[in-house]
């Protein structure tokens, strides 16, 4: 498949704006400014592009939310990328920061948006410079600011840095750290479409799926739906990482089976060994094993096998993993990320970590497992926003598949592997 | 706080917000820029800028990680990712190995003051793990040879 979002990756010099200009860059927005913004919508719904953060939900259709009244609306880029085993954004915004770019202008036109601001986290410094060069150089040449190439559209774009919180992925503990907030999550109802920055429409989208908008508009949305299946249709990064031979990111077309990325692409696993488990889509995804890698990498078929696409970063062990320890680092994690809003979350992560951290460490006792499960009932579906969920869809993903492991880990006081 | 950053609070960050209270994130990452890390009267004048309250932008300040509020760091800040790709790649041998150079624990710093050791969650670098961030600065796909060379250059 031709590649459209990681054509430049690792190429030196492409993400200057004369790059990208030679590579026909910024025609897409020159094409979408003489559309009516509707047309624009409308052509995004025919698509099919779905969310690439994570959720999946259809962006032409999140896009038709905004009141088209309002005087005024955001666009936000959430490149905060904090789903552990996740790196796709930045390789976009390294290597084509102008994809991203034109995508957000394309964006901002189809929603009356006059600002717009990109999220990126804090760690990203140098992502967040490269961003912050491709932005004037993006004034230079006209395609941002005043006036934007003689059509009467204004559009500036803002790089705002988090600094250190997985829950700014959220989209509306997001606004509020633009705000100036602590990040945690506002309720919904009203969902940001309606109150969202500052209280006004605004418009959330991830850095993958701005970044596949000018494509759209170039090619059409009949050439964008006829890649991958046809209900989450489109190209996909998904990032490899662990036990295979070549980790890294890979754009194949969405539906690739999980099989064929692993074996195929990354190589296979590490020194000829077996494979244990898959991560499907970060680390919030339930983990699968070598009976499910015929599953095409897209949402539904996920969804359809108890797991998730997510972020389409894939996480392979080899038989030498320990379970145990593999769920122990992802409940630290999800512990340390909780924001502390509601009591299910934060007190239940501490407990699942707690509880997982015993069992590590040869101090489990017999119950543990039952502990756990019963935890998990407890924080499931009870939290303010998807955080406790996702500590939850993890552990219960590894007890499901390894529960003898917790089992040994207890009884034996030592890893089983 | 001097001239230069309140004029750059002013010039630079506040034309990006809508409000005053939205340029804290960046009026705090370019004070902690300066000198590692934030004190009490770095987030009171902070506070008086942007028409805040100083508890407001403390809070803010001890709730995303980046922030060292009141906590001075060594000149080289090594912060070690410990999570699921890293750790599948090695991460926890990294860490030890640099305790063992460094002769501190994690959470400590050096003696002479150029060293601080600290464990991150994911820094979404995965594909190159194990990866360790010194500052600004990304060090990926990392081996015991590395890191000892990465830390003979900073000594």
């Amino acid at each position: 498949m031709e590649k459209v979002l990681l054509k430049n990756l690792g190429r030196e010099g492409a993400h200057t704006v004369d790059s990208y200009l030679s590579g026909g860059g910024y025609e897409a927005l020159r094409k979408a400014l003489g559309m009516e913004p509707e047309d624009i919508i409308q052509m995004v719904k025919d698509s099919g592009l779905r969310g690439r953060g994570g959720a999946g939900f259809p962006t032409g259709l999140k896009w038709s939310f905004i009141p088209k009244d309002a005087p005024e609306k955001y666009l936000c880029c959430n490149a905060d990328e904090g789903e552990p085993g996740t790196f796709k954004d930045r390789g976009i915004m390294e290597y084509d920061p102008h994809l991203l770019l034109e995508g957000m202008a394309i964006a901002s036109y189809a929603i009356g948006a006059h600002k717009a601001y990109i999220y990126i986290r804090g760690e990203f410094l140098f992502a967040a410079r490269r961003l912050q060069e491709a932005i004037l150089e993006a004034y230079e040449k006209g395609f941002l600011g005043e006036n934007i190439l003689g059509t009467g559209f204004s559009l500036d774009i803002y790089v705002h840095r988090g600094f250190g919180a997985y829950i700014c992925g959220e989209e509306t503990a997001l606004l509020e750290s633009i705000e100036g907030y602590r990040g945690q999550p506002r309720k919904k109802p009203p969902f940001p479409a309606l109150s969202g920055l500052y209280g006004k429409p605004t418009v959330i989208n991830n850095v993958e799926t701005l970044a596949c908008l000018p494509a759209i508009v170039n090619r059409g949305a009949e050439w964008f739906a006829s890649i991958g299946p046809e209900k989450s249709p489109g190209p996909k990064i998904f990032g490899v990482s662990g036990h295979v031979e070549r980790p890294g990111l890979y754009e194949l077309p969405m539906g690739t089976p999980l099989r064929e990325i692993v074996y195929e692409h990354a190589g296979g696993i590490r020194e000829g060994r077996r494979l244990k488990a898959v991560i499907p889509g970060g680390v919030s995804a339930p983990l699968l094993t070598e009976s499910e890698l015929h599953t095409p990498m897209d949402f539904d078929s996920l969804a359809k096998i108890g797991s998730m696409l997510g972020s389409g970063g894939v996480i392979v062990m080899d038989e030498t993993t320990c379970m145990v320890k593999t769920a122990y680092i992802i409940m630290r994690f999800f512990s340390h990320e909780s924001c502390g809003k509601c009591t299910p979350c934060r007190e239940g992560t501490t407990w699942l970590k707690k509880i997982v951290e015993r069992i590590e460490h040869g101090r489990g006792v017999p119950g543990d497992v039952e502990l756990l499960e019963s935890l998990c009932d407890n924080i499931f579906g009870r939290t303010f926003c998807p955080l406790g969920d996702g500590a939850v869809m993890a552990l219960r993903g590894v007890l499901k598949n390894f529960r003898e492991e917790f089992q040994y880990h207890i009884e034996h006081k030592r890893c089983m592997v | 706080m001097d001239e230069k950053t309140r004029r750059e609070i002013e010039g630079k960050i506040l034309p990006k917000y809508r409000t005053r209270r939205s340029a804290c994130m960046a009026s705090m990452q370019l004070v902690q820029r300066q000198k590692g890390y934030l004190t009490k009267e770095d987030m009171e004048e902070i506070a008086r800028l942007l028409d805040m309250e100083p508890v407001e932008v403390e809070a803010v300040g001890k709730f995303y990680t980046m922030y060292n509020v009141e906590r001075p760091v060594g000149r080289y800040h090594i912060q070690v990712c410990e999570n699921l790709s890293c750790s599948l790649m090695g991460g926890e041998h990294i860490l030890k190995h640099i305790e063992r150079l460094l002769g501190i624990k994690t959470g400590q710093t050096t003696g002479d003051k150029r060293f601080t050791l600290s464990v991150v969650q994911c820094l979404g670098s995965c594909g190159t793990a194990p990866v360790i961030q010194v500052n600004d600065d990304y060090y990926e796909n990392l081996t015991d040879k590395k890191v000892e060379e990465i830390l003979e250059r900073l000594k």
